[in-house]
């Protein structure tokens, strides 16, 4: 048995018994999916649903219940409970994909198969790789994911969401919540700037001579006209922000005294919340098929530029002018379900259409949005036509800008999770 | 009460023997006044169509609107909301159609229709007297005249005679349905499940022209080709029913 040996990255001695090849199963092809989010809960049940069991599809996530990233900031602002977030794989599973919850510890694109932390190898003529983001190491001097309980990120939905609300709802009185925002490319670009809205919408009500100040390395930011006017008229005072004209790209935190030290000046956190720069989730790096933090992709089929057998989807790609989001994560494994399916059954391919729209909440019924269209060119996925909301728009409209979020809500969680 | 008498004053030499004196100059007041509720029904007409030979549209055709129980018009897939509330014995009655009108989704939380409501208690008496010609005196239905088609925009006759791909429909659909879901279930987004096509491919046609005001529709049916619509169209017609 030949491996290659870079590109199967067993995560331990004991493992490297799974690499022998399975036998493949007579006549169908296969499909694996690793991870069970945006792009990948939607890519597995396209790919099933559409083939109408020609193809067999698995897909692999360790969690039995996922909680979506998109939203969470609403809880932060006390307009969701954390149930609502939640979903398990049921109707994956009666939609005919295989579900396993383990985690994906090698990949060899050689024998094309993925071995199991629970034992066992998963073979597969298309494979494809939705991990979302991990945290580049170092990042903020001061802060590792050792350090997420006491300065959580907060950045992957579930138990650290939970975590940080907890900690709003404990801050003393006049204390001082702390966000570094994270630099470009980052996963949901209003993200940080939605939760600073919805922060202070908790705070105004509970903790009114609270602070909150962000430090960010970033010039500007999302949709910054438009937060930046909300903040003025909602919490006048209660926001400040450090720019790099500030220091806000010199800062490093201190988890056990729970300072932060911006270009020399220390801030006294009561709650810290350390966005860090991001990176594309730990199986692309496994797989080889990063290049720099993320893994390049081709927009027409969204297959990996590493290997035409493997497929990336969401965060963890770079692909272009698409912003990292779940709605992008949705759209691209649309366009990769067709592909997939027009490669191992011959079933016919269109022309590559991807769309996004981000909504942001500012305050109680005050929502905004930002969208644009795209199409797939030889070098990129390529903007086509856009469009963002006004300053100044009247309460009518952002009223139902907001309902129309949490329509789309309750629109895209259904498309992706059945 | 105050609805009540409203309804009966359409027949207004009854409207005195049922109201309470005391609320009689109340309501001589709001009575409805068909003429402007014909106006008002304007704001209606895209999805619904009344009068001489109207048919289902997006909304079921509303002859014999008055006394009909919910989720009932011949040939029309209801959202499951309407159509339980008729099976719970849901009869339109001016009541129950001047709180609808008011805020559909209060009466009848999981309907489809997409209507933010009359807000005005004027425009609904008026549009509900206007309606009620057309179920108190059927045999003046066909003397009526149809309801005037809302032409958002002017499609040729190439146009509208496209016969959509609904294999290549189902494709662009997935683009449709990161939010409006394929159960037809409104939940802040509007249904377009089981549309009659003509109305799918106007509506789709006015957004493109940037004649309908929603920013994320208009740019979702600016880069779809005529032949993309129709096999929009084509497609969403055949789902949910």
């Amino acid at each position: 048995m030949k491996l290659n040996r870079r590109s199967f990255i067993a995560a331990g001695a004991a493992t490297a018994g799974f690499a022998a090849p399975m036998l493949r199963a007579a006549g169908k092809p296969r499909v694996v999916v690793i991870g069970g989010g945006a792009g990948g809960a939607t890519v597995a049940r396209y790919v099933a649903k559409d083939s109408k069991g020609a193809i067999d599809v698995t897909l692999i996530e360790p969690t039995r219940h996922y909680y979506t990233c998109f939203f969470s900031n609403l809880y932060l602002g006390g307009f969701r409970d954390i149930e609502s977030l939640g979903y398990s794989y049921g109707k994956l599973a009666s939609g005919g994909v295989n579900v396993v919850h383990d985690w994906a510890i090698g990949i060899d694109r050689d024998a094309k198969t993925v071995a199991l932390a629970g034992g066992g190898t998963v073979p597969y003529d298309r494979l494809v790789l939705a991990p979302g983001i991990d945290f580049v190491e170092g990042a903020v001097p001061g802060w590792s994911v050792a350090a997420q309980n006491k300065m959580p990120h907060a950045y992957k939905g579930g138990s650290q969401t939970e975590l940080l609300k907890a900690q709003i709802d404990a801050m003393p009185q006049g204390g001082t919540y702390v966000m570094v925002a994270p630099p470009n490319p980052y996963r949901c670009p209003p993200g940080p700037y939605e939760r600073i809205s919805m922060v202070a919408h908790t705070l105004k009500a509970n903790n009114p001579t609270a602070k909150i100040i962000i430090v960010d390395p970033k010039e500007k930011f999302s949709k910054q006209a438009l937060f930046e006017e909300g903040w003025d008229t909602h919490y006048s005072g209660m926001i400040e922000r450090l720019g790099p004209d500030f220091g806000g790209d010199k800062v490093e935190v201190n988890p056990d005294d729970m300072t932060v030290n911006v270009d020399g000046e220390i801030i006294k956190a009561d709650v810290c919340n350390v966005i860090p720069a991001m990176k594309a989730g730990r199986v692309c790096d496994m797989a080889g098929v990063n290049d720099g933090n993320w893994a390049p992709v081709n927009g027409h089929t969204m297959q990996s530029r590493m290997d035409e057998n493997i497929h990336v989807l969401g965060d963890a790609c770079a692909q272009g002018d698409m912003p990292k989001s779940g709605f992008s994560a949705n759209s691209q494994a649309k366009v990769a379900a067709m592909a997939i399916r027009g490669a191992l059954t011959g079933s016919k391919v269109f022309p590559a259409k991807f769309s996004n729209t981000c909504w942001s909440l500012i305050d109680a019924d005050d929502g905004v949005k930002v969208g644009a269209t795209y199409e797939a060119t030889d070098e990129k996925i390529a903007k086509v036509d856009g469009f963002i909301s006004q300053t100044g728009e009247d309460a009518t409209l952002r009223k139902a800008t907001y309902e129309e979020s949490v329509g789309w809500y309750a629109g895209i969680t259904a498309d992706i999770f059945g | 009460m105050r609805g009540i008498a409203t309804y009966l004053g359409a027949a207004a030499v009854f409207a005195a023997a049922f109201v309470h004196q005391a609320q009689a100059e109340e309501v001589a007041a709001p009575l409805g006044d068909p003429a402007r509720g014909e106006k008002v029904f304007r704001k209606c007409a895209g999805c619904h169509a009344v009068g001489a030979e109207a048919a289902n549209k997006v909304g079921p055709q509303l002859n014999g609107l008055f006394g009909r129980t919910a989720g009932t018009a011949p040939d029309f897939t209801y959202s499951d909301g309407l159509a339980r509330e008729g099976r719970n014995g849901l009869v339109w009655d001016y009541d129950h159609l001047d709180a609808y009108l008011e805020n559909p989704k209060a009466l009848v939380s999981d309907t489809r229709m997409n209507f933010r409501g009359l807000k005005d208690a004027q425009d609904r008496h008026d549009v509900l007297a206007y309606l009620r010609q057309f179920s108190d005196n059927p045999r003046d239905i066909p003397e009526a005249e149809p309801t005037a088609l809302s032409k958002e925009v002017d499609l040729s006759a190439e146009v509208l005679a496209i016969v959509g791909d609904p294999a290549y429909g189902e494709y662009l659909s997935s683009e449709c349905s990161t939010c409006h879901q394929r159960n037809g279930s409104d939940q802040g987004i509007p249904s377009i499940t089981g549309w009659p096509t003509e109305d799918f491919v106007v509506a789709m046609h006015a957004y493109k022209a940037k004649v309908r005001p929603h920013p994320v529709m208009q740019m979702m049916a600016g880069r779809l080709s005529d032949e993309e619509i129709a096999a929009l169209a084509a497609y969403f017609a055949e789902l949910g029913h």
